[in-house]
């Protein structure tokens, strides 16, 4: 797409290129000139603040790789359990009858509004006064329910806009070979809107991933993020690094995840020519595919 | 039951107060930095394309508490940005904006780029063809079509935005989370009260958002 | 054809992560057999702290292992389970624990949720500011103060509600974040129990950069939180504290955990039985 924006550069065009280019350069440099030398002036560089993750082993198995593992059990059990949910709620909202649709409806627009660290903490304070599940798991299961309830209704609409973006012509000839509706669905519809949804599904993973930090500071969740606490505990305050360290090991978690996302898009792109689904929703409608989005 | 309530103790308008003031300010500002940050992906100048792609990468794979957090960190407490707030409060308010702009720029960014990718290319073509530079294009053909397109990823974006405020309570910007943890420390016994009214209240903020924009996501689209 | 088989891989594996995650649902509650469980705190170097080598340290740890064996567990009995302060009433309620040693100050809204036994420790309000400044000498100093403190902490109501309602004070997620304003000349002092503060001041890290003012701005009776109710539980937890006191346990662990930070503890408080 960038190429139709700008013509095929000319002299006079790559001379301005490289002039934007190494002004915008100088730019980036200042900043970070800034913001290292003041970083290195308050001591924050100092190799004591960060040795620690280098030298000292105990740091990742002790703190950050337990943490981790917490991180991607929440996550992983929360997508399992979203996914049916969320597709169950989708396929709810499309039904023919208003006794289903609009209560469906509601339930999806309620816990879309709500902001997941809410539902974490009403969940957490409903297994403390009311079930007998004990201390080890309530966080863990507090953090996945407000996950749960969350992305259920975001996958719902995935589900729903997939369906619906499939040509009007699918659902028709099912009927006319004389399927019922849930067998137009299950055999028909689904099957199709699942390759349109799939790239969609794990960028919400990549969110999901995101939201198990919020419920570390709050619950008490040992994930990965509130292991900072302890490090900076341990290591004389090294709170920047420490920032530093996680937020790299988050970033590498969920991008080698939207790395995943991309390809699936690509392979599923090419599939669909031969496969004869129609093109994406995107050029139907004129509007663009929904983003995956954090509900904090 | 709601007795609490009236002590003056707690002021829930002037935290949600707060907390529409930084979802507005940071919707603002995140539009303005997700067009910037869209442009430079699809600029003619490599680095600025590499710089807008590492830069979204980065941040929107971060999660938004270590955004905040570092803002508070690094700026304020090492830096010494105070974004020209007189106090913490007021300081914690503005650094959490940037944070929540950092952060949500690079949602409006995708979202952005998928509207773009929605304009058929005649478009452009036919801009280049009639001489118009590639900000011209960009900004009089493009973008305006982009942004028709993108209503939808857009207003979720935003309805996100409205409730990541929310984190913002990690650097004391006395925002409605931020009362929500005092009160229920304070009022433990009253624990589903302070969840129906802090839940209607997000209710009320982000319902409305979504039916407008979704209404105008159906007016604004371009028939094609 | 290809993508059914797919889905049918990935339902199979959803189903074995949740009937693994099912079965590996059994737990060790308070007083599961031989075991006792205590809460303390996981990141308060000097009252309770995780180090990297996953054991536990500090003046509380010693005092709830010290109870333990008076209760008689063995120390590889006792299961050390984290106590944030926010849980700290929920853990007792829901019987997660059999009592707990977290810098646990007595007070009476506590008290209608919980009973304490104790208090083993008197520790105060007070402030950590860096070792050359020495502008902070009485409290109405704190006005036109830059302070840091834990987010919804109750020093952080105590200077906002009644210290000093005038000092610029900021919350942040904890004592760290405070500590590197501190250290970066942005706060100019963190505030909270004296004994939370000696533990930092006392760290090799920071020994020589900051020390306690020594302001005393509230008294803190730190007790042993345990379930409403227990008398049985709560007599013994006090004769072991009263034994701790009198065999000279408590000077010795005070002057371990205490020491190195010059911090002028107060002497032993006396059990309310």
């Amino acid at each position: 797409m960038s190429s139709v924006l700008y013509d095929n550069p000319g002299p006079r065009a790559k001379r301005r290129n490289v002039l934007y280019t190494v002004g915008f350069l100088a730019v980036l440099a200042v900043l970070a000139w800034w913001v290292l030398s003041a970083l290195a002036d308050k001591g924050q560089l100092d190799a004591d603040k960060w040795s620690p993750f280098v030298t000292d082993v105990r740091v990742w198995t002790t703190y950050l790789l337990p943490g981790l593992v917490e991180t991607l059990k929440a996550a992983a059990l929360s997508i399992l359990i979203a996914l049916p949910l969320g597709a169950l709620l989708g396929i709810g909202r499309l039904s023919d009858h208003r006794w289903v649709r609009v209560p469906v409806g509601t339930v999806v627009e309620f816990f879309r509004a709500i902001p997941v660290l809410l539902l974490m903490m009403f969940a957490s304070a409903v297994y403390a006064q009311f079930t007998p599940v004990s201390s080890d798991f309530r966080p863990l299961y507090a953090v996945v329910t407000g996950l749960v309830l969350y992305n259920a209704s975001v996958i719902a609409e995935v589900v729903r806009a997939g369906v619906l973006s499939l040509p009007r012509g699918q659902g028709d000839a099912a009927v006319a070979l004389g399927m019922r509706k849930g067998q137009t669905m299950l055999y028909v519809l689904l099957p199709q809107a699942v390759t349109v949804m799939l790239p969609a599904l794990v960028s919400q993973l990549v969110v999901i991933v995101k939201d198990t930090a919020l419920g570390g500071a709050l619950l008490g969740f040992p994930e990965l993020l509130s292991q900072n606490r302890q490090i900076t505990a341990n290591y004389g305050a090294n709170t920047i690094a420490t920032f530093t360290v996680i937020a790299l090991i988050f970033i590498a978690v969920n991008f080698a995840l939207t790395t995943l996302a991309g390809w699936l898009e690509r392979r599923l792109r090419q599939g669909r020519k031969t496969a004869g689904v129609t093109e994406s929703a995107v050029t139907k409608t004129g509007e663009a595919p929904a983003e995956a989005v954090s509900g904090a | 039951m709601f007795d609490f309530l009236d002590s003056g103790q707690y002021d829930l308008l002037g935290a949600f107060w707060v907390t529409a003031q930084l979802a507005l300010y940071s919707a603002i500002g995140s539009l303005i930095w997700g067009t910037a940050l869209a442009a430079m992906r699809v600029s003619p100048v490599p680095l600025m394309r590499s710089f807008g792609t590492a830069y979204v990468n980065f941040v929107r794979n971060t999660p938004l508490t270590v955004v905040i957090v570092a803002c508070s960190l690094v700026l304020d407490q090492t830096l010494g940005v105070t974004l020209g707030g007189s106090d913490f409060k007021e300081i914690g308010f503005r650094l959490a904006i940037l944070g929540l702009v950092a952060y949500t720029g690079t949602f409006v960014c995708e979202a952005l780029r998928s509207g773009i990718n929605t304009v058929p290319p005649g478009q452009a073509e036919a801009a280049r063809a009639l001489g118009l530079s590639f900000f011209q294009v960009l900004t009089l053909v493009v973008l305006p079509q982009a942004f028709r397109a993108a209503v939808t990823p857009l207003a979720n974006v935003l309805i996100a935005l409205t409730k990541n405020t929310t984190v913002a309570a990690a650097i004391s910007a006395a925002e409605a989370a931020f009362l929500m943890k005092e009160m229920i420390e304070n009022e433990a016994q009253a624990l589903f009260t302070v969840f129906a009214i802090f839940a209607f209240g997000f209710i009320v903020l982000t319902l409305p958002t979504g039916l407008a924009l979704g209404w105008a996501a159906k007016r604004l689209a371009v028939k094609r | 054809m290809k993508l059914r088989n797919t889905s049918a891989a990935v339902a199979a594996v959803a189903l074995l992560a949740l009937t693994a995650t099912a079965c590996g649902g059994g737990s060790d509650s308070g007083s599961n057999g031989d075991k006792i469980t205590v809460g303390i705190k996981f990141d308060q170097p000097g009252l309770g702290l995780k180090t990297p080598d996953g054991k536990y340290v500090g003046f509380d740890v010693d005092v709830a292992r010290y109870v333990a064996k008076e209760l008689g567990y063995a120390e590889d009995k006792i299961n050390f389970k984290q106590a944030p302060s926010a849980e700290r009433e929920n853990l007792i309620k829901n019987g997660d624990v059999k009592f707990i040693v977290a810098s646990y100050s007595i007070n009476d809204k506590r008290k209608k949720e919980v009973d304490f036994a104790g208090p083993y420790f008197l520790a105060h309000q007070d402030l950590l500011v860096r070792a050359d400044d020495t502008s902070i000498t009485k409290v109405e100093d704190l006005n036109s103060k830059k302070l840091c403190s834990v987010t919804g902490s109750t020093s952080a109501q105590n200077v906002r509600d009644k210290l000093a309602p005038k000092a610029d004070l900021q919350q942040l997620g904890g004592y760290s974040e405070c500590l590197t304003g501190l250290q970066n000349k942005r706060v100019d002092a963190l505030t909270t129990d004296d004994s939370i503060l000696a533990g930092y001041a006392s760290q090799k890290e920071h020994q020589g950069k900051f020390k306690l003012a020594g302001l005393r701005m509230s008294d803190e009776n730190y007790g042993i939180g345990l379930k409403k109710g227990d008398d049985e539980l709560r007599g013994k937890i006090n004769k072991a504290l009263e034994k701790m006191v009198s065999d000279g346990t408590w000077e010795k662990l005070v002057k371990e955990h205490f020491g190195p930070s010059g911090y002028k503890y107060e002497s032993a408080p006396k059990v309310q039985g």
